[in-house]
């Protein structure tokens, strides 16, 4: 009954192609920024900034990055995580190296990095791919965890390998409280969630999907594969190595190789899967699920006042959270984010389903 | 769209956290002193983590039991689950931070890993991180790190005790020119803490070190022990936790490397290190810098108020093992840090800053160490504004194939090579983070 397009005519193609062509979408957008820029910080505790929405953020934006290579160009990696660590490392060093630079321009600098070292690590899947080409994204992921921890320029010789970070200050402006970073990762978060998506509109994410879908047709029609390939593996890199960056200077403060490991890596694939494969709003939907769902499990019981050991919860939150990774995928292989869809399509006809 | 989750999210998190800040109010009047526990009973370094989870708890319930709390003030506690992972770790120390009437007394991290991240936030949150043998070795610097206690010493004080030891045995530290010494460790922040001290001791006495790291958990060392087995180092100086401990034990009965010669730190040296490796693991020796196994007044006071009562926190039988004793000697120590600040700041439940002023005066010498009923399970300890560690000597003991026999000689760690180390590393931190210096003479008593 609300949720209907009808009279909404459009008279110019700059009408037709924008990014959300129905009225209530944009209303409903909008609200939604105002209501996560003016109404959360207002509202939330430190706890929930510090250890749901700061890495819920943070990780959407890297799961966006996945989701570019894995969900639209069709090039599985499980290696994403070296590509933060590479971003994080990187911005490290430029901060050390050159104090007065602009954060924004390191984080950016972070990116194009992460992206060089993303395309190196891409051409082979030019030759292989499937299975394969993840099994080569590994050898990424361990080749990267080593140099961080082997080659000691990158930690400025610590003793430990592991570094740390000064806030971070912007124009004047200290990032330090969890509400003030929220703000600045929000912000970060939506430009690149615009980017995004405005990249799979145009003819770029066009030809990632065609590679997607079937990688010699697209070549007969007339896309370059390998450039197809690289710039999907150099755009997720970037947004990887950003995401990586902002993990490590806003999010934990000092942090060592171990932060970017292997397991972090299939978060990122699980979040897609469950979340949505070639969907922004799906990366959204699968950070939440695996940032937030575990920390809510772990603290239910208490919440209820069920006294049980904090050991039992544990093994029962892993328990839960393995069940309902597989429910949601029996239920809906092609994740939350086509949950959402049909909900949206479903709503259309409410109250009047024929 | 993205932000719907986020916005459902925050109701059911509101909603939940109100529930819980209408619970604080309820108690708040209350005179009640909160305790956080960081624990891990889950993963790979469960063997570990219980016993001393079970002993820092056990202990705070017997301040209750037994005393009535600390002057009247009664301690409540709540444990949370880190997995020894340092992501929850962090979460686990913003969920307790703010419980009890003024917020968390102190934490104890119980890794390395998440000390490195919970240091940061400390400076903010103004609560002691209270690190007792491990974490930052720099962090004895109480003018940079100014909440954070590696009580009774840290890495660099037991490589440094380490190596007096084994030059002891050569016949004096200019022996160990020319030999050779592995250090096998713990791929992590905690493995990686003893390296600076080790080279800087191999520069002076010419010894070759040997660095050897192991993966988390720790389970896979084949490749290891095989390069062991190849360079033959005369000694091997073990930094492993958990499950890493018991496989390079096993590991180096396998390889027939003599376990006289090889010199766990004080984390790997417990009953779950070397219980699995059976017979094998006699004559392994390992670092004991706070609390060795055994029973003392202590632990009887435990078993008649605790345990006899069936509120002991684990099994009967775990009290009195090395971590047990080891996570009740620092629940102690932040007891006594409490009762130390109670007697400037009034009995009343404190804050965290104000227990660090009693973490900063806590000075425990022979007669109140028998007075708490630990005659035997510490050396004495006196921390101030400068020196947060208070103490820098341990003792060595050796696993028998029954129990840990603590060995006689006290080492004390040299200062004259680690403090310079220490100074140069906390100033290196403070640039890094743009940290401005305390000044220990302004504050005064």
């Amino acid at each position: 009954m609300l949720y209907r397009e009808n009279g909404q005519f459009k008279s110019t193609y700059r009408a037709d192609q924008q990014m959300l062509p129905v009225l209530q979408d944009r209303v409903f957008m909008l609200a939604l920024v105002a209501f996560a820029f003016v109404v959360v910080p207002f509202f939330a505790s430190n706890y929930l900034f510090l250890s749901m929405l700061i890495p819920f953020l943070i990780l959407a934006l890297a799961a966006i990055g996945l989701n570019l290579l894995v969900g639209y160009c069709g090039q599985i990696s499980i290696g994403h995580a070296a590509f933060m660590a590479v971003g994080a490392y990187a911005a490290y060093n430029l901060v050390l190296r050159v104090p007065a630079m602009n954060f924004l321009v390191v984080l950016v600098l972070a990116g194009l990095i992460a992206a060089a070292v993303g395309m190196l690590f891409g051409i082979p899947s030019l030759r292989i791919k499937g299975l394969y080409l993840a099994v080569a994204t590994l050898a990424a992921q361990f080749f990267i965890d080593w140099i961080f921890a082997r080659v000691k320029w990158f930690t400025d010789y610590s003793h430990s390998g592991s570094v740390s970070t000064a806030p971070v200050e912007l124009f004047g402006w200290r990032i330090d409280t969890p509400a003030e970073k929220y703000l600045f990762l929000l912000a970060v978060l939506i430009v690149f969630t615009v980017l995004a998506k405005n990249l799979v509109r145009g003819h770029i994410g066009r030809a990632w999907m065609a590679t997607r879908d079937m990688d010699v047709a697209a070549e007969v029609i007339g896309i370059r594969p390998v450039y197809a390939k690289l710039s999907a593996f150099a755009v997720s890199s970037f947004y990887c190595g950003v995401a990586g960056a902002l993990w490590g200077f806003i999010h934990l403060g000092s942090w060592e190789p171990l932060a970017f490991n292997l397991t972090l890596s299939l978060n990122l694939l699980f979040m897609i899967i469950i979340g949505g494969m070639g969907s922004i709003l799906g990366s959204y939907f699968g950070a939440a699920f695996i940032v937030v769902l575990p920390i809510l499990l772990n603290q239910i019981p208490q919440w209820l006042g069920v006294p049980i050991s904090t050991s039992t919860a544990s093994h029962l939150e892993f328990m839960i959270f393995g069940a309902l990774i597989v429910l949601f995928l029996i239920v809906e292989p092609h994740g939350l984010a086509r949950l959402w869809a049909i909900g949206k399509e479903k709503l259309r006809l409410w109250p009047f389903p024929h | 769209m993205k932000l719907k989750v986020k916005a459902s999210l925050a109701c059911a998190t509101l909603a939940a956290a109100a529930s819980v800040a209408v619970a604080g109010a309820a108690y708040a009047q209350e005179k009640e002193q909160f305790f956080p526990v960081l624990s891990y009973r889950t993963g790979a370094y469960a063997p570990n983590g219980v016993p001393f989870a079970n002993g820092y708890v056990d202990y705070l319930k017997l301040v209750n039991a037994r005393d009535g709390g600390i002057n009247g003030v009664k301690v409540t506690f709540e444990e949370c689950e880190t997995g020894y992972a340092t992501d929850r770790g962090v979460e686990c120390y913003e969920r307790l931070k703010g419980k009890g009437p003024t917020g968390a007394t102190a934490f104890h991290p119980l890794s390395t890993g998440i000390t490195f991240a919970v240091t940061d936030k400390s400076f903010n949150d103004k609560i002691p991180i209270i690190t007792g043998g491990y974490g930052r070795a720099d962090s004895v610097d109480g003018t940079v790190f100014q909440w954070n206690f590696p009580l009774g010493g840290t890495y660099w004080d037991a490589a440094d005790i380490l190596v007096q030891h084994v030059g002891k045995k050569e016949g004096g530290l200019n022996r160990l020119k020319g030999k050779k010494i592995a250090l096998v460790y713990h791929d992590s922040p905690y493995g990686k803490e003893p390296i600076a001290l080790l080279q800087e001791r191999a520069k002076r006495h010419g010894y070759e070190l040997l660095l050897l790291p192991v993966t988390h958990p720790g389970v896979e060392q084949k490749a290891t022990w095989l390069q062991i087995r190849q360079q033959r180092p005369d000694y091997v100086f073990l930094w492993g936790w958990g499950v890493m401990n018991s496989t390079s034990i096993k590991e180096a009965v396998a390889t027939g490397y003599p376990r006289e010669k090889m010199y766990g730190v004080w984390w790997s040296g417990a009953e779950p290190d070397v219980t699995p490796a059976g017979d094998g693991a006699k004559g392994y020796n390992a670092l004991v810098f706070l609390a060795p196994a055994g029973k003392g007044q202590v632990h009887k006071d435990i078993l008649r108020h605790l345990h006899d009562k069936n509120q002991g926190t684990g099994p009967k039988d775990e009290v009195g093992t090395v971590l047990y004793n080891r996570g009740m000697t620092f629940a102690m120590m932040t007891v006594e840090a409490v009762k130390r600040a109670q007697a400037r700041h009034g009995k009343k439940p404190l804050t965290g800053e104000q227990v660090r002023w009693g973490l900063e005066h806590l000075s425990l010498d022979g007669a109140a160490i028998k007075r708490l009923g630990f005659a035997g399970f510490m050396e004495p300890i006196s921390t101030s504004c400068e020196n947060h560690a208070g103490a820098h000597s341990a003792r060595l003991h050796v696993w028998d194939g029954k129990q840990w026999n603590v060995q006689k000689d006290v080492y004390k760690a040299d200062q004259s090579i680690i403090g310079p180390m220490i100074r140069a590393s906390a100033q290196k931190y403070a640039q890094e983070k743009n940290l401005s210096k305390r000044d220990c003479a302004k504050e005064g008593k």
